[in-house]
């Protein structure tokens, strides 16, 4: 499955187009990173738990769309755009979309 | 006067700790991105300066997340009274996106560009008052793409 954020593919062409494809995940972080997070708030550096938890659920999004554009008989997405939005207090939702097409 | 002891307490903490982390980060940084200066990036959608047939192209991605600390916090609290610029979250901002920008490149070491680079922001946790930044997530991500190679691999 090749992936790119530009309109093609470099170095390919573009012979059918399918449409949208998309793949979301919610999720919240748990008591004790939340504790853990705020207490690192106070001296400042990375909170890796954080990074751990979005680098997850962006891959997990990620495979999800993946996923939906294999059903569709598609070889390749292009243009494809993250989002994240925080949903309520604690949860974040990672959004993953693009134009799903056979390339050559 | 308890809580007056905590707070500058919590505060002297954050600068001590916070200056300390930021150095080490910055040296960090610089280090890195000598090492992977050879890949060059840039938020245009051709390759630039290379017209060989591309062989492959995949998405890449690298984010991190950052928080500041409590002193550049009242620090900043401070600054918004009287307007200006705040060094302080300025700074942070530049760490994060540096970084991950340098994970993002090191998710390709071999890759010849990366196209298309696209920086996102967004603030993970708000402070006790709602309007408080308490830590940035910042996302890069591009397509790397590898050339055909007509010329010998760089050592």
């Amino acid at each position: 499955m090749f992936v790119s954020n530009i309109e093609e593919i470099p170095g390919k062409t573009i012979t059918t187009c399918y449409g949208i494809v998309s793949g979301s995940t919610v999720r919240a972080k748990h008591v004790g990173r939340d504790i853990f997070a705020s207490i690192k708030n106070i001296f400042g550096g990375e909170l890796t738990a954080y990074t751990e938890l979005l680098g997850e659920s962006r891959d997990e999004a990620l495979e999800r769309m993946k996923a939906q554009a294999q059903q569709l008989g598609a070889n390749a997405i292009v243009n494809v755009r993250f989002s994240t939005s925080s949903v309520a207090a604690g949860a974040a939702e990672i959004y993953v979309y693009g134009t799903a097409v056979t390339v050559e | 006067m308890e809580s007056l002891t905590i707070f500058l307490v919590l505060v002297a903490l954050g600068f001590v700790f916070g200056k300390l982390a930021e150095s080490r980060h910055y040296r960090s940084i610089h280090a890195r991105e000598e090492m992977l200066v050879r890949l060059p990036t840039t938020s245009c959608k051709n390759p630039m300066g290379n017209n060989s047939p591309i062989i492959h192209a995949e998405l890449v991605h690298g984010h991190v997340v950052i928080s500041v600390d409590y002193f550049k916090q009242i620090l900043a609290g401070l600054r918004s009274l009287f307007g200006g610029t705040i060094q302080s979250y300025e700074t942070l901002l530049d760490r994060a996106r540096r970084e991950a920008m340098l994970r993002m490149k090191e998710r390709c070491p071999t890759a010849d560009q990366i196209l298309n680079l696209r920086i996102e922001t967004s603030s993970i946790s708000k402070g006790e008052n709602g309007d408080r930044i308490g830590s940035v997530e910042v996302l890069a991500y591009g397509t790397a793409i590898y050339f055909q190679q007509t010329s010998p691999p760089h050592p």
